[in-house]
């Protein structure tokens, strides 16, 4: 009997997580337009999250403002601009690429180019040190007299 | 043992231009450590408005206090006025509210009340105790004007020009910082030209 209650009480979360902003009186398709759109949107009162996952008030009237204008025929492009024209682009979790988050879409990249060449540069340099400087006289005998005491005390 | 030799068979670093290279993570450190500490004095928050240079969205809405009557923004045309985003329920708005009592006081600058997401009955009752500073307040029951507006936390307040464009906005309570070092020198501007 503890048992279940307790896999009861487990599943309970599961359930509230089903609940949450699935419009009701859509058919599928536009149900899951409206999910998918509002998983896009920032929840500007709780900020991570999206309005598809907050309970907030404001998240709940704008998932009400996206399922009817679902339901008015829009597209999701055009809900989305009606979003960003009120809040900024700051509502939408994938920023759009433009000259202001040019920096933020392409400076990974650019690190990761910069790290490769640093990468090249440096094996080359070293590959060159190897190749490029024989060992001197004075080295290379230094060498043989250490290898030679090796195999002594191996002998 | 003879330095020229190191177990990478790297020739050892002496010309100054490698020396230099040990200070580039010290330079690395600096610069990030320069843009975290801004971050510390960013709020979050404070989300930039797309609106400011807009016209105001137009809307239509009742009066709190004479249900019958409605307002609508162009109704202040040729004036510049203050769009007050508030609601019974808001606790900052409290704090900000003996500051607009005292502007109505000294007739600074006419201020409509957007009565967001109250009751009309509570929001009423909230005005009595604590004074209405208003010309007068509009119900936006459900939010939907709020939207119109990207309000998204109360209170918020639009200074609204002569030719009804927004030219600024702030986000939570006005404070006297605020109203006399950025609204009152812009409300003046608004006004002479």
């Amino acid at each position: 009997m503890k048992r279940l209650i307790a896999l009861l009480m487990l599943a309970l979360p599961l359930a509230v997580l089903a609940a949450d902003a699935t419009p009701t009186d859509l058919d599928p398709v536009a149900a899951k337009r409206a999910v998918d759109i509002s998983a896009q949107l920032r929840c500007l009162v709780c900020q991570n999250q999206s309005i598809a996952e907050s309970n907030a008030e404001l998240a709940v009237d704008l998932r009400r403002q996206v399922n009817e204008q679902i339901k008015a025929g829009k597209t999701d492009r055009e809900i989305v601009d009606f979003m960003v024209d009120r809040y900024g682009e700051f509502v939408l979790y994938k920023p759009p690429f433009n000259l202001t988050t040019l920096l933020l879409w392409l400076g990974p990249l650019a690190l990761a180019v910069l790290a490769v060449v640093a990468f090249v540069r440096t094996l080359r340099a070293r590959n060159r040190a190897i190749v490029e400087r024989p060992l001197t006289d004075a080295e290379r005998a230094e060498a043989e007299r250490l290898l030679a005491q090796v195999s002594k005390e191996q002998g | 043992m003879s330095e020229a030799l190191n177990p990478d068979g790297v020739p050892p670093a002496t010309e100054p231009k490698s020396r230099l290279r040990f200070l580039i993570p010290l330079a690395i450190f600096i610069v990030l450590a320069g843009f975290l500490f801004r971050g510390l004095f960013l709020n979050p928050r404070e989300v930039p408005s797309p609106l400011i240079g807009k016209p105001a969205p137009q809307f239509s809405l009742a009066q709190l206090h004479q249900d019958d009557q409605t307002f609508a923004p162009q109704q202040m045309q040729g004036q510049v006025w203050l769009l007050n985003v508030w609601a019974s329920w808001c606790v900052a708005c409290r704090q900000e509210h003996p500051l607009l009592v005292e502007l109505a006081k000294d007739k600074a600058v006419p201020i409509v009340g957007l009565n967001y997401k109250d009751k009309p009955d509570e929001a009423k009752g909230w005005l009595a105790k604590l004074g209405d500073p208003y010309d007068l307040s509009v119900k936006d029951r459900d939010g939907r004007v709020g939207i119109e507006y990207g309000v998204y936390g109360v209170p918020e307040t639009f200074l609204i020009d002569k030719n009804g464009v927004i030219r600024f906005k702030q986000i939570g309570p006005i404070t006297e910082e605020v109203w006399t070092k950025k609204m009152l020198p812009m409300i003046e501007e608004l006004r002479r030209s």
